[in-house]
């Protein structure tokens, strides 16, 4: 994503996290379902402000790339937010400039 | 006239569908699929309003060699504007093991209404993107994805 924007610029912002997206549906070679671990949820925010959440069910492929746009109209920071089945919590983030 | 290559396609066609099921066999633990009831169903808890078509367009190729793996772009006509947005987006397939895809929440802030992400498709199938707009109405566009290859477990 872009560091600086004009104001009322539409930028896109890209996402990619490594994630197995484990969906549940495999059995290992025992013959046992495989447990389901997936990304659950992502949520982007802007300045604190939800700007963009997806719910993400097994049907999502490994490693789920996002992609959406936002529209700038001041500087801020995005803060992203991925959670998986085990509640474990990946975050990241994101300064623009508006110039 | 007779297409002579038609026959060839036939069994090129049969051929591959026989490959996904074994896979599915051998993968899945039960033949249970995702039907299109089951999915309506799904979109049905989105909202109270009736279903139109249009204003949604879902980017999909019409073949997925990969099942695995298959980009999705959804697409609504909206100004996206504090009176006018789209709320919510949502997808589901008809012929996956479970008829959920993806969920999204959106606001004026995103300026478009545009998606992109990845999904898997275990089988050739119909999928469906509803969107739900800030005044309650609901428009809806569905694409049919032919899959070689079923994007099978994970």
């Amino acid at each position: 994503m872009p560091t600086t924007a004009k104001k009322g610029d539409i930028i896109d912002i890209k996402t990619l996290i490594s994630h197995p997206m484990v969906s549940g549906q495999a059995k290992d070679a025992a013959g046992k379902i495989i447990p389901r671990d997936i990304i659950n949820t992502f949520t982007c925010t802007f300045n604190g402000k939800q700007v963009f959440a997806m719910k993400l069910e097994p049907a999502i492929s490994a490693n789920p790339f996002i992609s959406f746009p936002v529209k700038m109209t001041q500087d801020g920071t995005f803060d992203f937010q991925w959670v998986d089945d085990n509640g474990q919590v990946y975050k990241d983030s994101a300064k623009v400039t508006v110039t | 006239m007779t297409d002579p290559s038609l026959s060839r396609r036939g069994a090129i066609a049969l051929a591959s569908r026989g490959c996904v099921i074994a896979l599915a066999a051998c993968l899945f633990p039960t033949e249970a699929w995702a039907s299109p009831s089951e999915a309506k169903a799904l979109l049905a808890t989105l909202g109270p309003g009736a279903l139109q078509p249009g204003k949604v367009t879902i980017g999909a190729p019409e073949i997925a060699e990969n099942g695995n793996t298959v980009p999705i772009m959804i697409d609504v006509d909206s100004p996206m504007t504090d009176a006018s947005y789209v709320k919510t987006i949502m997808m589901v397939a008809d012929g996956n093991p479970l008829p959920g895809v993806a969920r999204f929440e959106l606001s004026p802030a995103n300026g478009r209404a545009h998606v992109e992400f990845r999904i898997r498709l275990a089988q050739t199938q119909n999928i469906t993107a509803v969107a739900l707009m800030s005044d309650g109405t609901m428009w809806t566009a569905t694409k049919n994805v032919k899959v070689t290859i079923g994007g099978c477990g994970g």
